[in-house]
């Protein structure tokens, strides 16, 4: 067995001394960010992906890797103890995990969400392990043409199931796609939107665009908010769950695994939505809804399983379609491209020590998360007490710092700043900074396999019919476009006729303030 | 429009322009619903008082990279973490030298002494 073989080694990558580093490095990371509210996985990510230049192919993603999923752990404590989401995806573990707390089983809260989410990682890797070779060995034979439609369906995913407001969040999306067009044209070699400025003249980077957007915009975005105290929790006692507590929680966390799971694979899907379905799953499935929101266990056990799971899983088109899930999984798209390897089909067979390697320091990273979750929760809780006046300007300056170090030029500082401009003004507008990354890095790929497709075709649009996957993806995206559009509609008129223009008003109010909830960054 | 004067090319022979032709009417169309649409939707927040302290910040992150050149980051760097803590975080003078000095200082030791990055620098 060849991909056996493979796996091995990737072990072998894995527990090389400086990747075994890295890897703790990163889940550390991960668990500080989650447990501080503000800054998300996808901004530290960006804020970082400077200093990942330095280090091997394998030791960055690594890392980053443990960013992520080291996030989803952190953010359940601040959840709990706090009524504070540290992460998006912890949003409903606020719901029973503070009732919990508040009858003074916080501890028990905790660790059911430690182990819950260990196993929920843990299966979605196994998943990974199997599936992604298949779907990687699928994807080789995909031409332009596919690429294109799996391109735009990516995109558009991510705009309209994400959250938000979808007109914007395509708005963001059409931007992004005309924002990696700066440059020169690689077919023709004219220069486009440079204004003859030879900064432009190579296109607009990806790294400063992450940076400003996430990173920074994010920065000046809490600095408004800042006047809010945070008041740091006494002690956490108690964190091991009882056989109890596990025993009823273990079917929410086997449901979560798989449903976090297929939703981590999904283009617009990911971490928060797996929560938030699971959590719904939980509710409708329990004998007695009426105990969520009062303390269930289940709705701990089973949303933080399934973000864990989907933070895991989100890896899966990354690194085998080459198309990035969410926004977090541009940037790690990006950090990739940094180190000159393009993600896509090929990757599992040309660079099988960095899949592996990836894949299997999770088991690694999950492993020590549970460790440093389940006794160190204390250590982690009083990490609050650091001051947000005192953490924004470090972040700030390293960004900056970080920003100039990539090129050693002032000028990409300087696009930091002006897309952490940019970022700040979309937030306060409403407008998801993830679309618009997301489709930015995916723009060339969508432009050039267009164009190569319609020289294939002879410039005939009906080509991508022709053509079995093409023809299926476009026919899946047409459907995702439309379908909202048919029941926008539908809702209208259903609700003119009875309760008139307010009701449709107030619902989408309604809507839009949940959705600011879910707001990931 | 700056599309259209790079050439459309037909379908044929897809020229440079032909793509972010498509895109900038997506926009357009796009921003048109917006407005149209957008109205009741009423996502989005309010600029309040507390606006200006990131406008503040947005200034001091431009003045930083317009000295970054010129004296090299300590200086600015210092500059704007003493701002940031003090004036847009309140808090007090002291821990506010404090703090910034110690970041600074660690600043420094990791992008200069450690990782030996170009970064312009004044000492």
């Amino acid at each position: 067995m060849e991909s056996l073989q493979n796996v091995a080694a990737g072990f072998a990558v894995v527990l090389e001394p400086t990747n075994l580093l890295y890897c703790l490095v990163g889940v550390v990371i991960g668990m500080l960010i989650g447990v501080l509210p503000g800054l998300g996985p996808a901004a530290t990510i960006a804020i970082l992906l400077p200093l990942t230049y330095g280090v091997e192919p394998v030791t960055a993603i690594i890392m980053l890797a443990g960013i992520f999923y080291g996030a989803q752990y952190g953010g359940t404590i601040t959840s709990v103890l706090l009524r504070l989401p540290g992460e998006a995806s912890s949003v409903v573990t606020v719901l029973d995990g503070h009732a919990l707390a508040r009858k003074g089983k916080a501890g028990t809260a905790l660790g059911v969400a430690a182990v819950g989410s260990f196993i929920g990682g843990t299966v979605a890797i196994v998943g990974l392990t199997f599936l992604a070779p298949v779907v990687a060995g699928f994807a080789l034979d995909f031409g332009p043409p596919e690429y294109a439609a799996l391109a735009l369906l990516g995109i558009l995913l991510v705009s309209t199931i994400a959250s938000g407001a979808k007109v914007k969040a395509l708005i963001a999306a059409a931007i992004g796609l005309l924002l990696a067009t700066v440059g020169r044209d690689a077919f023709t070699g004219a220069e486009r939107f440079t204004f003859d400025s030879l900064s432009l003249a190579d296109g607009i980077d990806f790294v400063p665009v992450a940076m400003g957007l996430f990173g920074l915009g994010e920065i000046l975005y809490n600095l408004e908010e800042r006047h809010r105290a945070v008041h740091a929790p006494g002690k956490v006692a108690n964190v091991w769950p009882s056989r109890k507590d596990l025993k009823e929680s273990s079917g929410a966390v086997a449901r979560g695994s798989v449903l976090g799971f297929f939703l981590g694979i999904l283009p617009g899907g990911g971490a928060t939505i797996a929560s938030m379905a699971a959590y719904a799953a939980e509710k409708k499935r329990a004998k007695d809804p009426s105990r969520f929101g009062k303390g269930a266990i289940e709705g701990v056990a089973g949303p933080e399983t399934a973000n864990n799971a989907a933070a895991t899983s989100s890896f899966i088109p990354l690194l085998t379609l080459g198309i990035p899930a969410n926004a977090t999984m541009a940037l790690m798209f990006g950090a990739l491209l940094i180190q000159g390897i393009t993600p896509g089909p090929q990757l599992v067979s040309e660079h099988p020590e960095l899949f592996w390697g990836v894949v299997n320091s999770m088991y690694i990273g999950n492993v020590l998360l549970l460790i440093m979750s389940i006794p160190l929760v204390g250590v982690f809780v009083r990490i609050l007490r650091v001051r947000a006046a005192i953490l924004a300007p470090v972040t700030a300056l390293i960004t900056m710092i970080g920003a100039y170090t990539i090129n050693n030029s002032v000028f990409d500082v300087l696009l930091v700043v002006v897309f952490g401009a940019v970022g700040y003004l979309m937030k306060k507008f409403g407008f998801e900074p993830g679309p618009l990354v997301l489709a930015f890095v995916l723009g060339s790929l969508l432009e050039s396999s267009l164009r190569r497709s319609l020289l294939m075709f002879d410039g005939s649009a009906a080509g991508f019919f022709t053509r079995p996957i093409s023809a299926t993806l476009l026919v899946v995206f047409v459907v995702v476009a439309v379908l909202p559009l048919i029941r926008a509609v539908r809702e209208r008129r259903a609700a003119a006729v009875p309760a008139g223009a307010r009701a449709a008003g107030g619902s989408s109010d309604g809507a839009s303030a949940k959705n600011r909830e879910e707001e990931s960054v | 429009m700056t599309a259209l004067g790079l050439g459309l090319g037909t379908l044929n022979q897809p020229g440079a322009g032909l793509w972010p032709l498509a895109i900038s009417v997506a926009v357009i169309v796009l921003s048109l619903a917006q407005v149209f649409i957008g109205r009741r939707g009423g996502d989005g927040e309010k600029f309040s008082r507390y606006s200006w302290l990131s406008l503040v910040g947005l200034a001091t992150l431009l003045g930083l990279v317009a000295l970054l050149p010129v004296i090299g980051f300590e200086i600015p760097a210092l500059v704007l973490s003493l701002v940031w803590m003090k004036f847009l975080g309140g808090e007090s003078w002291r821990s506010a030298v404090l703090y910034s000095v110690l970041v600074v200082g660690v600043l420094y030791g990791v992008f200069v002494g450690a990782l030996g990055t170009n970064v312009p620098h004044l000492f």
